[in-house]
């Protein structure tokens, strides 16, 4: 084989050509390759359904002083008749639409997150994988006959990943302001189940964030001499460290975003009683 | 303590061939590519392999072992059940030679068309005054030991030899990673590792950072930080507009550049 | 047939044959002086056994110490080599390491760095100062990276899984050679009038070693077969330290680095048995407690060094003692601890592919227990005889660079001076062997065809055999025949008995016969192989039967002492009549240069 010397056939590409070993079998992995996209595929599924569902009903997202994630920042005006009967002004709130207004607001909401956790470079590889098989396992073939990847619309867009990073720090932001906001009851401050739940939805949140790529190229990923910029190389190697353990987080924050929602949501229709700490 | 070990290993060449089962005698602490050898001395003088230091270190005797990509003499036999038939083919991604044996020629073709280490007008000439933080992420990515396990795992040309022509792989990933974050490099080649290396080709999905001997986070520390570099250069107006990012030697320089031809006299 | 075979055809001024550190630097300034210049190897590029080497390159840079300089770098390698090096060798790589070190970093190698952003340099035994400029532990993969990767961007032409099995020759001169493609078996003529071997070691020639399949001598068994001269072969280093368990990795080399980096040798009886083998010659620089030993790691300028760190002969020999004593370890070897002395953190960051290897390949976790190890075959200190400014050997038009070329190490070679020596006398080699080519003008030797139908029919000489004796089987009766005859401590008796095997096998090896086709065929390979293997075991058994004295890497029981006869000569060997049947060689004692007084100066104390 030369490496630098090509024969007739071979210049036009550099590299021979030539048929592969005869083997048909798509693979010849005997473990259970299949078990882990399956089960991604599972949850994501479960997580879409559930959240669509919940997007959809547009009732049951706000149970004083609890927001759903899914409905923040609370675009329509039943935030503010909501909040009325109480002294508390919620800043978030947005009166932008009136009850003209038919869809869910959760649908324009959800953009956002949607998007970020759609151009993660996490869940890129979990979907592609369990949802798109390409591949569904590594070694095993994927049955697309074309492939172009990420190289062409619509897919490139990906490369716009940290714009919704930038959106997600303010999401995350504006969750952190409902977070506290679900410390303050209308007789004062105080403490619930469901404080608790919007904390740490939001703790988990800002971890999922500050794992993830973009961030770490932004922070001092981009730099080409670490030397020179000893504090941006500190935060680096800390965002390196995060970045290390984005997959866990991403999918922690996923579950508990939706447990989030369904805790506020059964809150507020009455079908649990908010315990009280104090 | 020997005993019987059970494998199928495919043998043919271009035209063809089939599984075929041997029985040879291994002895504990043995790896893969010792029970190949041991077939070879005893029972089959002509099959052939591809090996060389037999320690990990040269990356010679990739083949799959049961359909996943593997060094063959760092894959223990212990790792297998007892009793079990281990499976042994060739590379798939490329042509094969014969047995075990493949033609990996594409990857030193795409190595040619590296444009190399170029360094830069403040420091044209070693020693290069250089710092161990500035060094260290190129130096993970020159680990590799061009085993060429993550360019065969690939599903981007595993799954579609068309793709061959638009797509270095992940090991000229790292390395182009390994050149854009050299701390005295002068060369950008961020356009031509996304339009001529087919960078945009990649979905992530990892299979060759699980495959990779070395355990070098091909994509976490190459692939993900090169598209993010890409991004800066191509597809971030933001950065573009307020970074000024100086491109040093842009795309210009790399026009001119042809592999082998700059050079010689 | 072949004689019926139409043959590949090329023509180059300079052919370059092995594609390691010295194979691919040579190629580098024989491109670079204009040559049109071949690379030949025989595996795929960039896996020669110069990835292997794992410690550094020894170079006088002066990061760490200023007081360092190429005099005792000089000096240093003249005291490994038990002063049989020709001084001219050591001296042009003691002065050239330097600038061949910051060549690679031009091309792209990133060394580790000290704090102040220069090489990092490392200590290893027999050097006086911290001299090895490395990559963690795994320096040879740089070189053969920023080298490879040079030669390839300049467009040196590459051909790669091709072996060459002979050197042809127009009268007296070099005119080219032959070789065949491990792919399909047809082979390949190429006309040059000047050839560079670059073919690495003979290890593979021992059952415990730590060479890879390709150490097969080639490189030094065609020089014998084309006229050129061997020097110092029966010099063989044995490493101290190779894997000694699981069987399936015997022999595999752990760094010397594990010393240079705080590890020390223990007997089964936990004792720091060095300290009983510091020698005379040595004494000086060596502590003899080991509260100095220790200190030494933290204040090298007040404290002599570890004994653990002294050259490779000393130590192979001393572990080879406890084992015999019967104080070695479970598997036959002596344990190497690093765990008790550095913190997990420490070793996984200097010593990353130790860890690694002895994690995947014996389930041992370096930071919590001790390795075993014992001694492996490691390199070959002697070679063919070269001029040491050119590297030109005595045909007109060969050249050998690197491990196949002799005289640089003497008796015994330091850890770290082998990469060194690769781009040093590679570079060397590559420009001179261009200068050769270019100076000749029209008056180009020819390749005769007689010769060429010739050495193909006798390579093809085992697809004709009926199934009488098996190159495996045969190669592996060699094995142990060097392995227990002509291993770390020889005798008399034992090297005679060698002999005759070696001949009874030479005698088998005309029988030999592979089955299947040309086609990538390993069988056939290996008989090629075995013809060069045997020609090199029988010089080295040679010339370690004439040499009756122990001295570096040649230790005789019979004769336990160093002589100072054999001070001042080596034996050089030349193969008196071609013939596979019965090679017979004709060896010399020829008196060593003496250095020039400013020299021998440096070198007075050594004595």
């Amino acid at each position: 084989m030369t490496a630098t010397t090509a024969s007739p056939e071979q210049q036009e590409q550099g590299w021979r050509s030539g048929p592969r070993a005869a083997i048909q079998a798509r693979t010849l992995r005997k473990d259970r390759w299949w078990a882990e996209p399956t089960i991604t595929g599972v949850v994501l599924v479960s997580f879409i359904a559930y959240s669509t569902w919940a997007a959809f009903k547009n009732a049951d997202y706000y149970a004083h002083p609890y927001l759903s994630p899914f409905y923040s920042p609370c675009l329509a005006t039943i935030c503010e008749s909501a909040r009325a009967g109480s002294q508390v002004v919620h800043a978030p709130t947005v009166g932008l639409f009136g009850p003209w207004w038919v869809i869910s607001p959760a649908i324009i909401v959800l953009i956002v997150p949607l998007g970020f956790r759609m151009s993660c470079y996490y869940y890129r590889k979990a979907y592609y994988r369990a949802l798109w098989q390409s591949p569904p396992a590594c070694a095993v073939a994927e049955p697309h006959k074309r492939y172009r990847g990420e190289s062409r619309f619509p897919l490139i867009l990906h490369n716009a990943h940290r714009y919704f990073f930038y959106l997600g720090l303010l999401f995350n932001g504006i969750l952190t302001w409902d977070a506290i906001e679900g410390f303050h009851f209308s007789n004062g401050w105080g403490m619930g189940f469901g404080s608790l739940m919007l904390t740490v939805n939001a703790i988990l949140l800002w971890t999922y964030s500050l794992s993830c790529h973009s961030c770490r190229h932004i922070v001092g990923g981009r730099l080409k001499h670490f030397s020179r910029h000893p504090l941006r190389f500190k935060a680096w190697g800390f965002v390196s460290k995060l970045n290390a353990h984005h997959m866990r987080f991403a999918w922690v924050s996923l579950i508990f975003v939706a447990l989030t929602d369904l805790y506020v949501r059964l809150v507020a229709s009455g079908w649990v009683h908010d315990p009280r700490f104090f | 303590m020997s005993y019987d070990l059970k494998l199928r290993i495919w043998r043919g060449d271009a035209n063809g061939g089939q599984l075929r089962d041997y029985v040879v005698q291994a002895e504990e602490g043995q790896v893969v590519l010792d029970a190949v050898h041991r077939t070879q001395a005893t029972q089959a003088n002509d099959l052939a392999v591809r090996w060389n230091c037999k320690a990990g270190k040269c990356g010679s005797c990739s083949a799959e072992v049961n359909g996943m990509p593997r060094l063959m003499c760092m894959t223990r036999l212990s790792t297998f059940e007892p009793g079990e038939t281990i499976t042994i083919t060739p590379l798939r991604t490329f042509p094969v030679i014969r047995d075990l044996v493949t033609d990996v020629s594409f990857n030193y073709e795409r190595a040619r068309q590296v444009p190399p280490f170029t360094p830069t007008a403040k420091q044209p000439k070693a020693p290069f005054t250089m710092f161990q933080a500035d060094v260290e992420r190129s130096q993970e990515f020159r680990k590799c030991i061009e085993c060429w396990l993550c360019q065969n795992t690939c599903h981007v040309v595993r799954d579609h030899e068309e793709n061959k022509a638009a797509f270095a792989g992940p090991r000229f990933f790292i390395r182009y990673a390994e050149l854009d974050m050299h701390p005295n490099d002068a060369l950008d080649r961020k356009d031509y590792v996304q339009d001529e290396q087919g960078l945009g080709y990649c979905n992530i999905t990892k299979c060759c950072t699980e495959v990779c001997p070395e355990h070098i986070k091909i994509t976490d520390n190459a692939i993900i930080p090169m598209k993010e570099r890409v991004a800066d250069v191509k597809y971030d107006p933001l950065v573009r507009f307020l970074g000024r990012r100086s491109r040093r030697n842009g795309p210009e320089s790399l026009k001119d550049w042809a592999p082998g031809a700059h050079h010689h006299a | 047939m072949p004689s019926e075979e139409t043959f590949e055809h090329h023509d180059y001024d300079v052919v370059v044959v092995g594609a390691g550190g010295a194979g691919l630097r040579a190629a580098i300034a024989a491109y670079e002086a204009g040559a049109r210049t071949a690379l030949i190897c025989r595996s795929l590029l960039g896996k020669a056994h110069t990835v292997m080497a794992e410690g550094g390159i020894a170079a006088a840079l002066g990061n760490l110490w200023p007081e360092d300089n190429w005099q005792v770098h000089f000096r240093d390698t003249m005291r490994g080599g038990k002063l049989l090096n020709h001084w001219r060798m050591a001296e042009l790589h003691a002065k050239e390491a330097p600038e061949r070190v910051y060549e690679l970093e031009q091309w792209g190698a990133l060394f580790d760095r000290t704090p102040a952003g220069k090489i990092s340099q490392r200590d290893f035994g027999g050097h006086r100062y911290a001299r090895l400029a490395h990559v963690g532990d795994r320096t040879g993969l740089e070189m053969i990276r920023a080298l490879q990767q040079r030669a390839v961007s300049i467009g040196i032409d590459v051909f790669m899984e091709l072996t060459v099995t002979d050197l042809l020759k127009d009268g007296e001169r070099i005119s080219g050679l032959l070789a065949y493609w491990r792919e399909s078996g047809r082979f390949v003529v190429f006309q040059a009038p000047a050839v560079v071997l670059a073919t690495g070691g003979i290890g593979k020639s021992w059952k415990v070693t730590s060479n890879s399949w390709e150490c097969t001598g080639d490189g030094h068994a065609m020089a014998m077969r084309a006229g050129a001269t061997l020097v110092n072969m029966e010099f063989v280093q044995f490493h101290p330290t190779g894997m000694v368990w699981p069987l399936s990795v015997r022999g595999l080399l752990v760094t010397e680095s594990v010393r240079g980096d705080g590890g020390v040798l223990r007997n089964s009886e936990n004792k720091r048995f060095m300290f009983d083998y510091i020698p005379e010659f040595f004494k000086a620089e060596t502590a003899d407690n080991i509260e100095e030993a220790d200190r030494w790691y933290e204040d090298k300028r007040n404290n002599r060094r570890p004994p653990e760190l002294l050259p490779r002969d000393e130590v192979a020999r001393a572990i080879n003692s406890e084992i015999k004593a019967g104080r070695g370890s479970p598997h036959g070897g002596v344990f190497l601890d690093i765990a008790s002395r550095r913190t997990p953190e420490f070793i996984q960051r200097r010593l990353p592919s130790m860890y690694h290897q002895f994690k995947e390949l014996a389930d041992v976790d370096i930071t919590k227990e001790p390795m075993e190890i014992g001694p492996t075959c490691h390199y070959a200190m002697g070679g063919v005889e070269v001029d040491p400014d050119t590297q030109a050997s005595r045909v007109p038009g060969l050249y050998a660079a690197g491990e196949v070329a002799g005289g640089m190490h003497g008796a015994n070679r330091l850890g770290g001076n082998s990469l060194s020596d690769l781009i040093v006398f590679g570079k060397r080699a590559g420009e001179y062997a261009a200068a050769y080519a270019k100076g000749l003008g029209t008056d180009r030797p020819q390749v005769a065809t007689s010769d060429v139908t010739q050495a193909t029919q006798d390579a093809l000489a085992p697809f004709r055999g009926e199934a009488e004796e098996n190159p495996y089987a045969l190669h592996q009766e060699l094995q142990e025949t060097m392995q227990s005859l002509v291993g770390i401590i020889r005798v008399e008796d034992e090297l005679r008995q060698a002999l005759e095997n070696i001949a009874a096998l030479r005698e088998r090896a005309t029988r030999l016969t592979v089955e299947g086709n040309r086609q990538y065929n390993p069988g056939w390979h290996l008989a090629l192989d075995l013809r060069n293997m045997l020609l090199v075991s029988e010089a080295v058994a040679t010339a370690a039967l004439e040499r009756q004295e122990s001295r570096g890497g040649h230790t005789r029981d019979d004769f336990p002492t160093t002589d100072p006869y054999w001070a001042k000569h080596n034996v050089v060997l030349a193969l008196k009549q071609e013939g596979r049947q019965a090679p017979e060689l004709e060896m010399k004692r020829q008196a060593l240069p003496e250095p020039p007084p400013e020299l021998a100066e440096l070198l007075e104390d050594a004595h």
